[in-house]
């Protein structure tokens, strides 16, 4: 399953409930303001961090370059990609459930 | 109704509600969805966690907001066939909150000579991740 | 593959409209079939045509029309949502009696079953909301 997280960490639980509630082999990709949680030095790295064991995590690139976040602030193991890879994301995924 | 609706297609609707009620009205709303689907002969089930929860709390009333208080409205998902309504433990006690402090929501069984059985399953996380992970369409509000 | 996109706000104020527009974009792109874009909650307010945005600034509306247009989108606004918030179509100005509708080019105002047939009908059901 695709999980898609669009809120910051720092603000909302939105990640923390789809870490919670993900299972092993799914996909978490973060756009929008869910590109916080991908930052190396942030708090939610250590959620992160557990994930990226048993599970893939990606980050839209566009939402990256708009917020300014280079990607050596991205913690290693979290793949950049753009919408075309979210599309194919979508594809290989039978489901893709958003944590609005 | 529309040839697609014809075609027999079944599948597993799940709403997920993570939103309180009432400061927003994306509970209103999603309810709302929810029903209209259950005309649809899919096979229906709603999911709360976080602060979703506060949704099924009971003795909602809305007057003095001057607000829709739609809150009754969750006791007819079981006329809507709707027979389950997963509740995440872990949200309701992170928020002080027990099956008890919930609306008590049932369903008359057809099979079972239309016995009143309840509808609210209160599960783990565990089990949520799996409820979610074994549905085909999920919708989030 | 068929995909349904459902979108959730309004334009302007969340990015969701922004993403689900570019989302749909690259999935046409790809080849990829876009069966509906439901518009729910305020995101109805994204088929109102009186927006008039700065002229450097993306017009969310017509984005969206002239993609329906290239490639044949059916764009849905729930009439349950869009009543509740104004926006109208002729059929709904006359049955309700209002003295002006607002729906913009290539946008169809229709009932919630549409999101659930979509559901049933598409392989992938892409939400985009706050």
């Amino acid at each position: 399953m695709l999980h898609v997280v669009n809120k910051s960490p720092f603000e909302k639980n939105c990640l923390e409930s789809c870490v919670r509630l993900s299972q092993a082999g799914s996909c978490i990709l973060l756009i929008e303001d869910g590109v916080y949680g991908a930052l190396f030095n942030g708090e939610a790295s250590e959620e992160i961090q557990t994930c990226l064991k048993d599970r893939k995590v990606c980050v839209l690139g566009e939402d990256l370059q708009a917020r300014g976040i280079e990607s050596d602030r991205i913690m290693s193991g979290v793949e950049v990609i753009d919408y075309a890879g979210f599309v194919r994301l979508a594809v290989e995924h039978p489901k893709v459930q958003s944590w609005l | 109704m529309s040839e697609e609706l014809q075609s027999g297609i079944v599948k597993k609707f799940l709403y997920i509600n993570r939103r309180a009620p009432h400061g927003t009205n994306y509970a209103q709303e999603g309810l709302e969805v929810a029903l209209i689907g259950a005309a649809f002969d899919q096979d229906v089930a709603m999911a709360y966690l976080d602060d979703g929860v506060f949704q099924l709390k009971s003795g909602q009333d809305t007057k003095a907001i001057g607000t829709k208080n739609f809150s009754a409205t969750y006791r007819a998902l079981g006329d809507y066939d709707v027979k389950l309504v997963y509740v995440e433990r872990e949200s309701l006690e992170r928020r002080g909150l027990s099956e008890d402090d919930l609306m008590p929501l049932v369903y008359e069984d057809e099979d079972d000579d239309w016995e009143e059985k309840p509808l609210i399953h209160v599960v783990s996380a565990g089990e949520m991740q799996k409820i979610i992970s074994e549905s085909d369409v999920l919708l989030n509000f | 593959m068929k995909f349904a996109i459902l979108v959730n706000e309004g334009p302007y104020t969340h990015q969701a409209s922004d993403s689900a527009f570019h989302f749909t974009q690259a999935a046409l792109e790809q080849g990829h079939q876009v069966i509906r874009v439901f518009f729910y909650h305020d995101g109805v307010n994204n088929g109102t045509r009186l927006t008039t945005p700065p002229q450097d600034d993306r017009h969310v509306t017509n984005r969206w029309s002239e993609l329906a247009e290239k490639h044949d989108l059916d764009l849905v606004v729930c009439v349950a949502a869009a009543q509740r918030r104004g926006v109208v179509d002729e059929d709904e100005q006359k049955r309700n009696s209002k003295d002006a509708n607002n729906i913009a080019d290539g946008f169809r105002i229709s009932g919630l079953g549409q999101l659930i047939e979509a559901g049933i009908q598409a392989d992938r059901l892409v939400t985009f909301g706050d």
